[in-house]
């Protein structure tokens, strides 16, 4: 009996890997393709039709290529830190539903379980980091370290704030709950806060400082090679699909659909097919980010999550409380959270022009060089 | 667990895979550290500066106050209105202590 349910349990947790596995094969396919396209160039197009079959072109070669060990590395953090960064990415998936009935377990506490095993794949990527034994790996993985805490804060607040609307860390609840309207509309702020951090806590290109190659050439991963390296990428792209799932599933209703003509297993697959056709719309908003935004540097990086993004999330659970609380419409929040967006826009910009005397990076003006040397030249 | 499992043994596999098929041709120079062009120092691991240390602090206690959160979300609306303030005054005082970590400069990366 038991043993059954163990063999059950492996059974479907296997299909729930294979499942992300294609999926990130895909990715991996559509970013290349669309980045190619915001790029005007035409992508992959020659291993199979049109390009198709380049992502198991890929896989094979980073599974027949050389595995370095660096001589100085510290050989067994190393070897395991993909893992630790792969596992706590793929525990996650425990909890998400991609249907009514289409999860492998639906906790109670689903919303806090994500929350805490999520930041866990900051401890591999300061393995990796520590484990080189190389400096470029090593300011990486502290950067990977610094980045991920901070952005885990309105990350993790952004939740919350979903979670006192629908009263609920049970996700299937708040799908339940967006029958009418996605949270979306009452959470502008909520959804700008969590899409924002979730860029950063995936190291997504206008937050991918980590592993910016111009600064520290790949971070903690330049010394990886083949399919050590091909799982930090797993991890990465099966990350950025579980961020715009848990966009869909928290903002935008779920597999919630205008209507629902059907019934018992077709019912299933229409809302199974709603749902992942939500997920491909903010992947592809993910995908367009990051082909027109470049890189922040890592002072505005930190500097724009602790002064704008965490007051921002700590108001908005304020706010939410506070109507909830005294029993207000709920579309006081959506109107005061619109509002506070463009706060938060207005406190970017202006931050953006005023901050440049006191930033890490010195500044030359041209007008300041020009008065220097007018200066020069009457004296 | 069982979900771990899987994840694991599925890395696991891929190790093994790579091993079974990729080629092993090491050298000297191939496993040094990689650096630019020339040669890495013995010493590989470099000095961690302070302010990841603090940013660290920081975040501990902000992920405290989030664990205390958690819970109150669920029953403020049920609860006596103690209940409400008080976690209002204890998020006005951390939004207070961050306040007061901005004012020090600490929030600026240098």
């Amino acid at each position: 009996m038991i043993l059954a349910d163990i063999i059950y349990l492996f059974l479907k947790a296997s299909l729930l890997l294979s499942f992300i596995l294609v999926v990130v094969l895909v990715l991996t396919l559509a970013e290349r393709k669309a980045l190619a396209r915001i790029q005007q160039r035409k992508g992959p197009n020659r291993v199979g039709f049109k390009g198709f079959l380049q992502p198991f072109a890929d896989a094979l070669k980073l599974l027949t290529k050389e595995d370095i060990l660096p001589s100085s590395a510290n050989k067994r953090i190393f070897w395991i830190a993909p893992l630790a960064v792969f596992l706590p990415g793929f525990l996650i998936w425990v909890t998400i539903p991609m249907a009514q009935e289409v999860v492998l377990s639906n906790l109670d506490m689903g919303l806090f379980y994500i929350t805490a095993i999520s930041v866990l794949s900051v401890m591999g990527l300061l393995m990796a980091g520590w484990g080189s034994a190389n400096k470029w790996a090593m300011i990486g993985g502290l950067r990977a370290a610094g980045q991920l805490i901070s952005y885990e804060i309105p990350f993790i607040m952004a939740i919350l704030s979903i979670a006192i609307l629908a009263q609920s860390f049970n996700l299937k609840e708040i799908v339940d709950d967006q029958g009418t309207w996605p949270f979306a509309l009452k959470q502008p702020l909520g959804l700008f806060i969590f899409l924002t951090a979730g860029l950063a806590e995936l190291g997504r290109t206008p937050f991918d400082i980590h592993h910016a190659e111009s600064e520290v050439v790949g971070g903690p991963f330049v010394e990886y090679s083949g399919a050590h390296w091909s799982v930090f990428y797993l991890a990465e792209y099966m990350n950025t699909f579980t961020v715009a799932v848990l966009t869909v599933i928290l903002f935008l209703g779920g597999w919630q659909s205008p209507a629902m003509p059907f019934t018992g297993t077709l019912q299933m697959i229409v809302s199974l097919i709603w749902f992942l056709s939500k997920t491909t719309l903010v992947i592809w908003l993910i995908f367009w980010i990051r082909g027109t935004y470049p890189r922040l540097r890592i002072d505005q990086l930190m500097s724009f999550g602790w002064k704008i993004l965490v007051p921002a999330s700590f108001i908005n659970i304020f706010l939410t409380a506070s109507v909830l609380y005294y029993g207000l419409g709920e579309w006081v929040i959506t109107i005061i959270s619109l509002l506070l967006i463009l706060a938060t826009f207005y406190f970017i910009r202006r931050g953006s022009l005023s901050k440049t005397k006191q930033d890490t990076v010195r500044v030359i003006r041209a007008d300041d060089i020009r008065a220097q040397l007018s200066s020069g030249a009457e004296g | 667990m069982i979900v771990g499992f899987v994840g694991a043994l599925a890395v696991l596999l891929m190790f093994v895979a790579s091993k079974l098929l990729a080629p092993k041709r090491h050298s000297i120079l191939k496993n040094t550290p990689y650096e630019c062009g020339i040669p890495a120092s013995p010493y590989q691991w470099s000095q961690i500066q302070i302010r990841y240390y603090v940013f660290a602090i920081l975040f501990v206690i902000f992920d405290v106050e989030a664990v205390f959160l958690f819970p109150w979300a669920l029953v403020f609306l049920s609860a006596p209105p103690a209940v409400f303030y008080e976690m209002l005054i204890f998020i006005a005082i951390l939004l207070f202590g961050l306040a007061y970590a901005w004012r020090k400069g600490v929030l600026q990366w240098r």
